[in-house]
C-alpha cells in the first residue's frame, strides 16, 4: 500500500465515508464551481469605487507605505524620480517586461536608469505593476511572471508599485475575479503576492521594526488616467 | 524522534516561574497582542459573525477531507507540483532528505513552519550534513540559541532584547566588537545582512503552509518579514511541508478565514505578505523555484476525525488562545514540553502523541474559558481538555496530574487579587507562591470549581465572587470528591 493509500484510507475510515459516495463528490464539485461568496465587510460592500480608492490609500498610509497620486500615466516617471531624490535613493530602477510600465514616457526623466529583468541582490530600487489592490485592508495583489518577476517584490530595499485606479477593488473576492479573468478559471501564476506595506518584524523585544528581510520602503503610485 | 518533555510539565512550570529573564520577556508581550487583537476586532463589526463562517468552512472541509485533498492534489500536479504523502513524521523526514539530496543541496533555508518543528526536521537534516538556516527572525534567534520556539507565531517571545544582543556578539564574531547594538533596528539590520547571504546561497528553501486551496492547487504562507518569500523564490527547489488539515475549498473560503487570521494573531488587519504558490516557475519566468514539492503530513491527525477531537483540526494556528491564557502568560511556551504550547498544545499534543505521554498538559488550564472565547475557529478548547482529562482518568493516570492541576489552578486563582492590588506578576509574587501552594493543597476546592464550570454559565457570579466564597468555605461540602 502506498503512503497515499494509507492516509486516504485512514481519512475515509475516520469519516466513515463510503467508497463510491457520489453525493459527497458532487458536494465538493459544486462548492468549487460555485465559488460561494461569504458576507463581505460593510466597510467595502456596496461602497462606490471612489470610496474604495480612498480607503485603500488610507490603509496603505497607515501601514507605512507612501502614496503618490498621478493624474495621468505620463506623470509617473517624474513622480518616481522625485520620490527617489527626496529619499536620497539611487536613480537606478529594475523593472520587468510589463508593457504598461514600458510604455510610460521615461524619456522625460533622463537621469533615471532602467534595467529590465528579475531583481539581483545588489539592486536597490524596483518598480512593478499591480494586478489589483484591495481596499478593505490596503493590500496590493501582484502576479508573478516575466512582466513582474517575483524577486522585484522582495530583494530591493525600495519597492515602487504602480497601480492603476481602475484596478482598485473593495473586498479580496473581487481581486480573485480579476485574477480569474486574466489567468483563467482555477488557474494561477506561479506566485500571487498580497502585499500590505513594507516588510516588518516584532521579533526583537516585541518592538516593531521595518525592513526585516523584504523592502524597507514601499511607495505606491496611484494612476488616475 | 521528536524530543518530548511534556511529562515534565510540572517541573518545567516551576522553573519558568522562577526565571526572572523569562518573566521579564513575558511581561506585557502576550498582553500587547491581546490588546492589539481587541482593537482589530473592534474595527471590524463583522468579526464575530466571521468566526461562525470560519468554523463552518473548516467543518465542511473536514467532512469531505479526502475529496478536497484529492482535488487539491490534482490541481497542484497539473501545475507541475510534486506531491508527497507522509503518514508519519519519519516518512516526512525521509522524503525531505531525499529531495535535498537530489537537489545536491548544501544550504537549506527555512521559513517558519510549525510542522517542520513537529517532525524535528532541522536536527535530522543537520545530522545528515546539510546546513539548515532558519530565516524568520524569531526562529533564527531560537536556532542560534539551540532552543525551540516558545510561541507559534512569535517564536522568540521568551527572549529579551539584551539576550539577543549578547547572542549576536557571541556568534557574529566576524563583525567589529565595538559595534553599536542598542536599538532593535540595529539588531534586525545585522540579522538581515547575515541572512541575506544565506537566502542567495541556498539550494533548497523549505516553508510551511497556512492553507492549501483545492480550487487552484496552491499553497499559502502568511508572514510579515518576507523571509518565507525569499526562501521560496531564490532557491532552485521549494519544499512545502503541510498537514492534511490545511486544505480549504476555494479562494473565497480562504479569504474569509484570512480576515480572521492576522487580526487574531497580531491584531493587524492583514499580514504584510500573504503568498499563494502554485507549481514551480513557468517557462517564461525569470525567477522562482525550478522545482516545487509539497509534503503532506498526517502524523495522527486522521485518527482524530472519528473522535470528538476532530474540532481541533479547525485550528489555523493564530496563537490567540495562548496570548489570552493565564497559564501561558505565567510560564511561557517551553514548559509545555513539545511543539505546541498554550491551550492549543494542551489539546493537540495529547491528541497527537497520546494522553499518557502528555499527561499533565490537559491540566494546564484554569478553565477560565478565554481561549474558546477568542478562538477564531470557535474550537471548544476547555471541553476538549476536559475530554483528555477523562481519558487520563480512565488510564489511571490521574492523581499526580490532577493534584498538580489543582495546585496550578489554586495558584492562578490568587492572581486576580494580585492584579487588583496592581502588582504585576513579579518576583515578590513568586515568593508568595511557595507559601500559597501548601495552603491550597489543604483546600481541595476543585470539585466545587468543576461543578460550576459544568453549568452552562456561572450565573451572575464573577471569578472573584467565586473565589471569595471558596475562601469562606461556602462550597466545602461539595469538595470532598476532588481527591477521590
Ligand atoms: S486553537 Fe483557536 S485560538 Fe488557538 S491557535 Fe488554534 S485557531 Fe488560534
Amino acid at each position: 500500500m502506498s503512503n497515499r493509500d494509507i492516509i486516504f484510507g485512514k481519512i475515509a475510515t475516520g469519516l466513515k465515508a463510503l467508497r463510491d459516495d457520489k453525493t459527497r463528490q458532487a458536494t465538493v464539485d459544486s462548492r468549487i464551481a460555485a465559488k460561494f461568496r461569504h458576507p463581505t465587510p460593510a466597510r467595502v460592500a456596496g461602497r462606490s469605487h471612489d470610496e474604495h480608492v480612498a480607503l485603500f490609500k488610507s490603509h496603505m498610509t497607515g501601514q507605512s507605505a507612501t502614496i503618490l497620486d498621478a493624474a495621468t500615466a505620463a506623470d509617473v516617471p517624474a513622480l518616481i524620480a522625485g520620490y527617489l531624490r527626496q529619499n536620497n535613493l539611487p536613480a537606478r530602477l529594475t523593472v520587468g517586461e510589463d508593457a504598461y510600465l514600458a510604455n510610460l514616457p521615461w524619456a522625460t526623466e533622463p537621469t533615471l536608469e532602467r534595467r529590465q529583468g528579475r531583481a539581483q541582490p545588489t539592486d536597490e530600487v524596483s518598480v512593478s505593476h499591480a494586478s489589483a489592490a484591495v481596499a478593505e485592508t490596503g493590500t496590493l495583489v501582484m502576479a508573478s511572471g516575466p512582466d513582474n518577476p517575483v524577486t522585484l517584490n522582495f530583494l530591493p530595499e525600495t519597492h515602487i508599485v504602480v497601480l492603476e485606479v481602475k484596478d482598485v477593488v473593495g473586498p479580496y473576492e473581487d481581486a480573485w475575479m480579476k485574477i480569474r479573468a486574466r489567468f483563467g478559471d482555477r488557474t494561477m501564476p506561479r506566485t500571487i503576492n498580497m502585499i500590505s506595506g513594507p516588510s516588518r518584524t516584532g521579533d526583537i523585544g516585541g518592538k516593531l521594526v521595518m525592513g526585516a528581510h523584504g523592502p524597507r520602503r514601499m511607495c505606491v503610485v496611484v494612476v488616475k488616467g | 524522534m521528536v524530543e518530548i518533555k511534556t511529562r515534565e510539565f510540572k517541573a518545567n512550570a516551576r522553573v519558568a516561574l522562577d526565571d526572572p529573564q523569562l518573566q521579564r520577556a513575558l511581561a506585557g508581550l502576550p498582553g500587547g497582542l491581546v490588546a492589539q487583537r481587541t482593537a482589530a476586532r473592534d474595527k471590524l463589526p463583522e468579526f464575530e459573525d466571521l468566526r461562525d463562517v470560519g468554523r463552518d468552512i473548516r467543518d465542511h472541509t473536514l467532512a469531505h477531507l479526502d475529496l478536497y485533498l484529492a482535488e487539491w492534489e490534482r490541481k497542484a500536479v497539473a501545475a507541475g507540483a510534486h506531491v508527497h504523502w507522509a503518514p508519519t513524521a519519519a516518512d516526512a523526514r525521509d522524503i525531505i532528505e531525499k529531495i535535498c539530496r537530489e537537489a545536491n543541496a548544501k544550504i537549506v533555508t527555512k521559513g517558519k513552519s510549525m510542522i517542520s518543528e513537529e517532525i524535528a526536521l532541522n536536527g535530522y537534516l543537520e545530522a545528515r550534513g546539510f546546513e539548515v538556516v532558519e530565516t524568520d527572525l524569531g526562529e533564527y534567534l531560537v536556532q542560534i540559541r539551540k532552543e525551540t520556539p516558545s510561541h507559534i507565531i512569535a517564536p522568540a517571545i521568551h527572549l529579551t532584547q539584551e539576550q539577543v544582543e549578547a547572542d549576536f556578539r557571541r556568534l557574529h564574531t566576524h563583525l567589529p566588537q565595538d559595534r553599536v547594538l542598542v536599538e532593535p533596528a540595529q539588531l534586525v539590520d545585522e540579522a538581515r545582512k547575515i541572512l541575506r547571504q544565506k537566502f542567495v546561497a541556498a539550494d533548497v528553501g523549505i516553508t510551511g503552509a497556512n492553507f492549501l486551496i483545492a480550487e487552484t492547487g496552491s499553497s499559502i504562507i502568511v508572514t510579515n518579514e518576507g523571509n518565507g518569500d525569499l526562501t521560496q523564490s531564490l532557491a532552485k527547489t521549494h519544499v512545502v511541508v503541510a498537514s492534511i488539515d490545511k486544505v480549504v475549498p476555494t479562494l473565497e473560503d480562504v479569504s474569509s478565514i484570512l480576515r480572521l487570521l492576522a487580526r487574531s494573531a497580531t491584531g493587524q488587519e492583514f499580514s504584510t505578505y500573504t503568498t499563494f504558490s502554485t507549481g514551480p516557475r513557468r517557462k517564461a519566468d525569470p525567477d522562482g523555484p525550478e522545482a516545487y514539492h509539497v509534503v503532506i503530513l498526517d502524523n495522527g491527525r486522521s485518527e482524530l476525525l472519528a473522535t470528538e477531537m476532530r474540532e481541533i483540526l479547525r485550528c489555523i494556528r493564530c496563537g490567540a488562545c495562548m496570548n489570552h491564557c493565564p497559564v501561558y502568560n505565567a510560564i511561557g511556551g517551553h514548559a509545555y514540553g513539545w511543539v505546541y504550547p498554550g491551550p492549543i498544545g494542551a489539546v493537540l499534543t495529547p491528541s497527537l502523541i497520546g494522553v499518557k505521554a502528555a499527561s499533565n498538559l490537559p491540566n494546564a488550564s484554569t478553565f477560565c474559558g478565554k481561549c474558546e472565547a477568542v478562538c477564531p475557529m470557535k474550537i471548544p478548547l476547555p471541553k476538549l481538555m476536559r475530554l483528555h482529562r477523562e481519558t487520563e482518568f480512565d488510564l489511571g493516570n490521574l492523581p499526580r496530574g490532577y493534584a498538580f492541576g489543582l495546585k496550578t489552578w489554586a495558584w492562578f486563582a490568587k492572581r486576580p487579587r494580585l492584579y487588583h492590588l496592581g502588582a504585576r506578576f513579579a518576583i515578590a509574587a513568586l515568593g508568595a507562591l511557595g507559601g500559597a501552594r501548601g495552603a491550597f493543597r489543604a483546600l481541595p476546592f476543585a470539585g466545587g470549581w468543576t461543578k460550576h464550570r459544568d453549568l452552562p454559565a456561572p450565573q451572575g457570579r464573577t471569578f472573584q465572587q467565586l473565589w471569595a466564597e471558596q475562601q469562606a468555605g461556602l462550597n466545602r461540602p461539595s469538595q470532598t470528591r476532588a481527591r477521590s
